[in-house]
């Protein structure tokens, strides 16, 4: 059998949106991946610590309520620093506050050391895919 | 008339309690000194004697029960992966079942640590990381530097279950005594510690006791079923939790102040309490026990000292009106108790020092062991976050242990537990009755609770005051 990956996931900083989180861990699990939901009100810290200890692939961070860009600052350092190099980094929702030009808002969160941001109203089927095919490669 | 006999090897004193199983009372209790370095057995006799003579009508005594803390009582390293999850769920396993831990340790193993564990005297290694299914190789990587290390010390493996085959193969290559259990942390947060806490009890039934020196005193006593403190934390949770009709005392507090450690073990979820509080970190045991190995006041009087400023120090000392105790004058007092663990204070002024060192003890370790309410600045204004127990409704709290129940005032110093204005992030007891265990029975009924816990919990009930 081959093994799943594991993907944590959850909603950063001080955010409550609570039912797209609900959405994502039955759709990912539906896509045979072993999902490790850790829940709205998740720090950085709480990301890293899940992703270490569950020996995650990936880790697919939710934001909903304008302030994400805040939130996820120098996550990706800190993954380095903890030994995560090798981990997907994924976030989405409604990442920014307000209507902004995404194609700018995806540079700014790539030049952050994500590797795919999502656009408010993303399809997750389809991210499920994406991950699918950036774990394999 | 049958008589149970509970005997507790304690580090300083072997400690007896007659229970007329019949009647339901406690025939009387009597104490010896320890003695371990010669034959444990004298210490015991002596007692004995002791106990018959104040009872020359005790009755046959038909059954025997044992717990012990002696020789240093059992010492264990806890081994995870990250700090506050898999190394915390390994130390809680080890505290749950009374175990002294000496050392933590996260992620890699490398030198120094094992020399570290090399050097320490420990009696159980508890090696732990990864959920199941997660992290492998650091578990790995740790099994193969302790099979390496040959520490002669048995190793309770209790990792990610995926791993456990590797493990087996490098464990059983090397000759090295070792058991492989469930997972104290299965999944993210979640605490699972019976399996490891059997084990840890198994070992010490078996080897620890031998190797202490104890294992003669069963000739006596039959088997020595546990370490005291579990049998403390036995009856701490009995008395909370009732037995079938029998109604408990719901959630509460005890809090052993001694001369090396002071322990403390709470029995309740602890969630929190107000609705805008959110609750972090691993699961939280139901019955909850930590040791604090700088908190004592004979063995630990030095480290204790050093935790507070002379002007503190005033704050729990109280000796008549203006009476300070000045530099000079606590350092004298420590010397004499450390260098003599065994020593009764013999003035007003050295009684007031006991009971001042007891008070630090208990002010401290609760500290340590209550949850913490931590404020968030948010966009979104202040967020509460809780890590640990909300004890602030807990309604009971008891003192044991001999500091405390032969304390000029021991409700003096279980008060210091309660709610302070200088630490309000505590989520400490606000209300609770105090209650001292007068006649030291608390592990005797720990052990009494593994035959009989309904009469247990009766006396526990009838003598706690
Ligand atoms: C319900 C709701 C609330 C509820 C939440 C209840 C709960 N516990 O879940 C309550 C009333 C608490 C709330 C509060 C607030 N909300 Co509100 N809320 C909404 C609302 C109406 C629906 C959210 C929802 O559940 N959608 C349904 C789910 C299924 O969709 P989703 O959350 O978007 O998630 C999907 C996708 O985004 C995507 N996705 C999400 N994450 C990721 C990650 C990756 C990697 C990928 C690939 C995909 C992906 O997949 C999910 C599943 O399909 C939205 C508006 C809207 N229509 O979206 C506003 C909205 C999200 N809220 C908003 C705001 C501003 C707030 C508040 C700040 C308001 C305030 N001033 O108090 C607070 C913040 C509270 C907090 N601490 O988080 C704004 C955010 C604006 C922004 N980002 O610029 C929105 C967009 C409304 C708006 N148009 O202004 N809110």
């Amino acid at each position: 059998m081959v093994s799943l990956h594991t993907v944590v996931i959850g909603v950063i900083g001080a955010d409550v949106h609570a039912v797209g989180n609900k959405i994502i861990e039955h759709v990912l699990k539906e896509h045979g991946f072993n999902v490790v939901n850790i829940g709205v009100l998740s720090s950085q810290e709480d990301f890293i610590s899940a992703a270490i200890e569950t020996d995650a692939d990936a880790i697919l961070i939710s934001s909903l309520y304008g302030h994400g860009e805040m939130d996820c600052k120098y996550m990706k350092e800190n993954c380095v620093e903890a030994g995560l190099s090798h981990v997907k980094l994924y976030v989405g929702g409604n990442i920014v506050v307000g209507k902004q030009d995404f194609k700018d808002v995806e540079q700014r969160f790539k030049k952050m050391g994500f590797d795919r941001v999502y656009p408010p109203g993303s399809d997750i089927e389809e991210a499920a895919r994406q991950l699918k095919e950036d774990l394999e490669q | 008339m049958s008589v149970h006999l509970l005997v507790d090897f304690g580090s300083t004193y072997t400690k007896l309690t007659a229970v007329d199983m019949k009647k339901e009372r406690i025939v009387g209790t009597s104490r010896a000194m320890t003695t371990v370095k010669t034959d444990v057995l004298e210490g015991f006799n002596q007692a004995l004697e002791k106990l018959e003579k104040a009872h020359p009508r005790m009755g046959e005594i038909t059954t025997v029960s044992a717990c012990s803390s002696a020789a240093g009582g059992l010492k264990m390293a806890a081994i995870g992966l990250v700090e506050e999850l898999t190394a915390e769920a390994a130390k809680r396993a080890c505290l749950g079942a009374g175990a002294l831990v000496e050392h933590v340790f996260s992620h890699h193993l490398g030198k120094k640590e094992i020399k570290q564990l090399k050097q320490a005297d420990i009696d159980i290694i508890l090696l732990a990381g990864g959920t199941d299914g997660g992290n492998q190789e650091c578990i790995l990587h740790n099994a193969r530097k302790l099979a390496e290390a040959k520490l002669d010390v048995p190793i309770i493996v209790a990792g990610n279950k995926d791993a456990a085959d590797e493990i087996d193969a490098v464990l059983s290559e090397k000759n090295i005594e070792y058991y492989i259990v469930d997972n104290v942390m299965p999944k993210l947060k979640q605490l699972q510690v019976e399996a490891a806490k059997k084990v840890i009890r198994r070992i010490f039934i078996n080897k620890i006791i031998e190797g202490k020196g104890i294992k003669k005193a069963e000739e006596k006593t039959g088997e020595i079923i546990m370490p005291t403190p579990e049998a403390v934390l036995n009856a701490a949770e009995l008395l909370s939790k009732g037995h079938e009709d029998m109604e408990g005392f719901g959630d509460l507090i005890v809090i052993d102040v001694g001369g090396a450690t002071t322990d403390v073990h709470t029995i309740g979820q602890g969630v929190p309490k107000r609705a805008e509080v959110i609750l972090k970190g691993l699961q939280e045991p139901f019955a909850k026990r930590t040791v604090e190995g700088d908190l004592g006041v004979r063995h630990s009087a030095n480290a204790l000292v050093s935790l507070v400023s002379e002007y503190e120090f005033q704050k729990y000392y109280e000796n008549g009106e203006d009476e300070r105790a000045d530099e000079e004058m606590i350092e004298d007092a420590v010397k004499r108790r450390q260098e003599e663990v065994d020593y009764l204070p013999d003035s007003d002024e050295e009684k007031a020092f006991d009971q001042a060192l007891a008070r630090i003890c208990a002010d401290y370790s609760m500290s340590r062991h209550v949850g913490q309410v931590e404020v968030v600045y948010t966009p979104l204004g202040n967020m509460y976050y809780q890590t640990g127990k909300d004890l602030t409704e807990i309604e009971y709290v008891i003192g044991t242990g001999g500091v405390l129940i032969n304390a000029e005032d021991p409700k003096g110093i279980l008060e210091e537990v309660q709610h302070k204005s200088d630490k309000k992030l505590e989520l400490r007891p606000r209300d609770a009755e105090y209650l001292i265990d007068e006649l030291y029975i608390m592990a005797a009924m720990g052990l009494l609770a593994q035959k009989a816990p309904r009469l247990a919990l009766k006396l526990l009930k009838r003598h706690l005051k």
